[in-house]
């Protein structure tokens, strides 16, 4: 209400036309080069109370992970079974209590479809050694690998198909025609600290099993993000870790996963300064705008990253959709591919593809809960299958509009059953792996009697979503998306439907009889003045007749 | 027949009618109307022509302006007894209305001249009366509601909706604007065709030489 009666007074004073100018005054971010190290993101190194190469526990000669695990755990006790019992652990939503909502359960997506039967590929980006199928042993800490998220010399990679092992002798990975090393293990045991963009984004930027796949908003171009990509993350300026948002207690990492939405909690630092930091709230708000802007009337209803994030895969492309019911094209036994623009676009192995660069987000009601289809739900194969999808409603007080990435896919399902179907997909020749025999058939009966789940052998494919809510690469202020954008006809929020928004929305009836009665004010005025011309004409004329007389 | 004077031929005198404060708020009103009216449909129709954000901000200024405007025109409208120049009034109403309909065709003298003492014919004053203690207010209510929008479960609004304010202020400019065409037209209804507007600039009006 301030604002409001700020305006009345600036009214009065007849200086209102000074609030007219445009309030951009372009946030003056002092152009600075990241320190060294700091490429990154933000190094804790130049605070830190402990460097890890002076403890005698990392001097000892390490042959492998878990070793290194081992002398991690011996001095900080509690991380490994606070660690347990995270998404990042088991891959299955800590909220539920079935174990059927994760990876690792029974969600289904427009990808690689499911990981069951499927381990030792997915889980090279399991923070664990060895999970290669459902026997790994959860329970057992010294599987999990610390150092794929804390090592800080850059050079650890695990093998993308070893089940999450680091290779133990230089090994060629075809696919990607690159040789992988295997790590010096006591050197980036010593050189740990905490997180870095590079350690998120080794896995996180490379979702679905190559970059840009899954997420719009992750990709390799976040590694070092410029101020036109992320205004948050930018090397230079504020230079983001991930961790600085995702705020992380023992070990849990703060950040929406399927139905948890990332908080509750809408309070600003100002209002508590232990709160996470995962919205843009926190720090910004609830009234991030200047006194009087509109905008600070929206957050009750729009997400911030609906209007800041105006076009995702701003530097690289995106998948946008997955066919893969067009998969198997092989030539000489070898799967057929095709590029473009330096993007696979056909696969035999996967089918086709389509990319997208700059691409407009959709828009959705969403309370920060997403939703999944599980292989065991029954689906509409006539309807596109939503495998996820967000809950909320124009009603809903916690709902606001957000953006999201929205990925088409075609997957197999099972015709008798109506179920999303997951089938092997990795494995050797002879396994009944897809992309061993390329026979869908079998694929999806080795996949399902692995998953424990019936098959008829009956299959075909069917239409699929898969969404991603954007919440990465911020704009700068200047590049947000403008009124406009939404307050016109056929704008970004044509689809939202149930309430009234000035520029898009009408009554269709007064418009018809505010014009009819516009128009026809208009012919009798003209008519009248018409009638009066031609009258006076007349008059004029009979008055040089009478002249004449 | 020969010796009836017409409209066209009579003998004309000027008279002081509008005053500087009069002439002021009436050319203020008629550049609100139009800007209210350009930013107003920009707003309810999306059309590009300032930029929908510059449109609701110069359509809430000088909304908030008018209001200004509009208490000091009362003020003065009470203060210096113009107000009396619109008290209602049946009495020549209809001859007004064949003069419009019929009498204008043929030439005749309007039958209600003005003067000093009659600013206005009783027509115009019922329209004038309605357009300023009806319409304007009308739109000032339905407008600052629209305006608060965010604000009303604090005021304890709850049974409105932004549909229904919308519309409601939407039909009011309407109407506004259905009173500019006609009013604009009307000012062509002088001895000449710019005799009115040409008054409402300088204040002083041509009439017709009364006979006294």
């Amino acid at each position: 209400m301030n604002s409001r009666w700020m305006q009345w007074f600036l009214v009065l004073l007849l200086a209102a036309t000074l609030n007219l100018s445009p309030s951009l005054s372009g946030a003056a971010t002092p152009e600075k080069k990241p320190a060294k190290g700091e490429e990154y993101g933000t190094s804790h190194f130049k605070n830190f109370t402990a460097d890890h190469s002076k403890f005698d526990a990392l001097k000892q000669e390490f042959k492998s992970g878990p070793e290194v695990t081992k002398a991690c755990l011996s001095c900080h006790t509690e991380a490994g079974q606070q660690f347990q019992k995270t998404l990042h652990w088991r891959w299955k939503s800590p909220a539920d209590p079935d174990g059927k909502i994760g990876k690792a359960g029974l969600v289904v997506n427009n990808y690689c479809i499911s990981i069951l039967s499927n381990e030792p590929r997915c889980t090279s980006c399991h923070t664990g050694y060895g999970w290669k199928d459902k026997t790994f042993d959860f329970a057992a800490q010294e599987k999990i690998d610390c150092l794929v998220c804390h090592e800080q010399t850059g050079t650890y990679e695990k093998f993308p198909t070893a089940a999450g092992n680091p290779v133990s002798e230089p090994t060629l990975f075809p696919m990607e025609n690159k040789t992988y090393n295997p790590p010096e293990w006591n050197k980036v045991a010593q050189s740990v600290g905490l997180p870095t963009r590079k350690n998120c984004g080794t896995c996180h930027f490379f979702g679905g099993g190559g970059e840009g796949v899954k997420h719009g908003d992750l990709d390799s171009s976040m590694f070092k993000p410029n101020r036109a990509l992320d205004v948050h993350m930018a090397m230079e300026g504020e230079n983001f870790n991930c961790t600085r948002c995702h705020t992380t207690e023992k070990h849990m990492v703060s950040g929406r996963h399927y139905n948890v939405s990332a908080t509750e909690d809408r309070r600003s630092l100002l209002e508590s300064d232990i709160i996470k930091r995962i919205t843009c709230v926190s720090c910004h708000t609830e009234k991030p705008h200047k006194p009087g802007v509109k905008a600070n009337d929206h957050t009750d209803k729009v997400a911030c990253q609906t209007c800041h994030i105006p076009e995702f895969a701003r530097v690289n492309s995106t998948k946008m959709s997955w066919d893969w019911s067009k998969a198997g094209e092989r030539q000489d036994g070898k799967p057929i591919k095709k590029m473009q623009d330096g993007r696979p676009v056909y696969d035999g192995m996967k089918g086709v593809f389509r990319w997208e660069k700059n691409v407009k987000p959709e828009y959705y009601w969403y309370n920060g809960v997403m939703r999944n289809v599980l292989l065991t739900d029954k689906i509409d194969p006539g309807k596109v299958t939503k495998l996820n999808y967000p809950e909320g409603n124009v009603q809903d007080p916690k709902s606001r509009i957000y953006p999201f990435k929205v990925h088409n896919g075609k997957g197999p399902y099972d015709k008798v059953h109506k179920t999303m179907v997951v089938p092997k997909i990795f494995g050797p020749k002879g396994s009944g792996a897809y992309w061993g025999d390329y026979d869908w058939k079998t694929a999806i009966t080795k996949g399902m009697e692995y998953a424990g789940l019936p098959f008829s052998g009956e299959f075909d494919f069917t239409e699929t979503q898969y969404m991603f809510q954007t919440t990465h690469m911020v704009a700068p202020k200047e590049k947000s998306v403008s009124c406009t954008e939404c307050h016109t006809a056929n704008g970004r929020l044509a689809n939202l439907a149930g309430f009234y928004m000035p520029g898009r929305d009408s009554n269709r009836a007064l418009n018809v009889i505010g014009w009819g009665s516009v128009i026809v004010a208009l012919i009798v005025v003209l008519g009248h003045g018409a009638g009066r011309f031609v009258s006076r004409r007349r008059r004029e004329k009979k008055n040089e007749q009478r002249d004449d007389e | 027949m020969s010796n009836a004077m017409t409209n066209e031929e009579c003998a004309l005198e000027s008279i002081y009618l509008y005053t500087r404060f009069e002439r002021f708020w009436h050319w203020v009103q008629a550049a609100f109307v139009v800007l209210l009216g350009l930013t107003g449909y920009e707003i309810h129709a999306g059309f590009t022509l300032f930029g929908f954000k510059r449109a609701v901000e110069w359509h809430n200024i000088l909304g908030i302006s008018w209001l200004v405007l509009y208490a000091f025109i009362v003020f003065w409208h009470l203060t210096t007894g113009q107000w009396k120049y619109y008290i209602p009034t049946t009495k020549m109403l209809f001859r007004v209305i064949l003069y419009y309909a019929v009498g204008i065709f043929r030439g005749e003298p309007h039958p209600v001249p003005k003067s000093e003492r009659v600013k206005h014919n009783p027509l115009q004053r019922l329209t004038y009366l309605a357009i300023s203690v009806f319409l304007i207010p009308y739109q000032m209510v339905t407008g600052l509601l629209y305006y608060m929008y965010n604000s009303w479960p604090e005021m304890g609004i709850t049974a409105l909706s932004l549909s229904t304010i919308a519309f409601l202020h939407m039909a009011g400019a309407f109407a506004l604007l259905v009173f500019l065409v006609v009013h604009v037209y009307m000012t062509t209804t002088g001895h000449s065709l710019t005799a009115h507007i040409k008054a409402m600039c300088s204040g002083y009006e041509e009439v017709p030489v009364q006979q006294k």
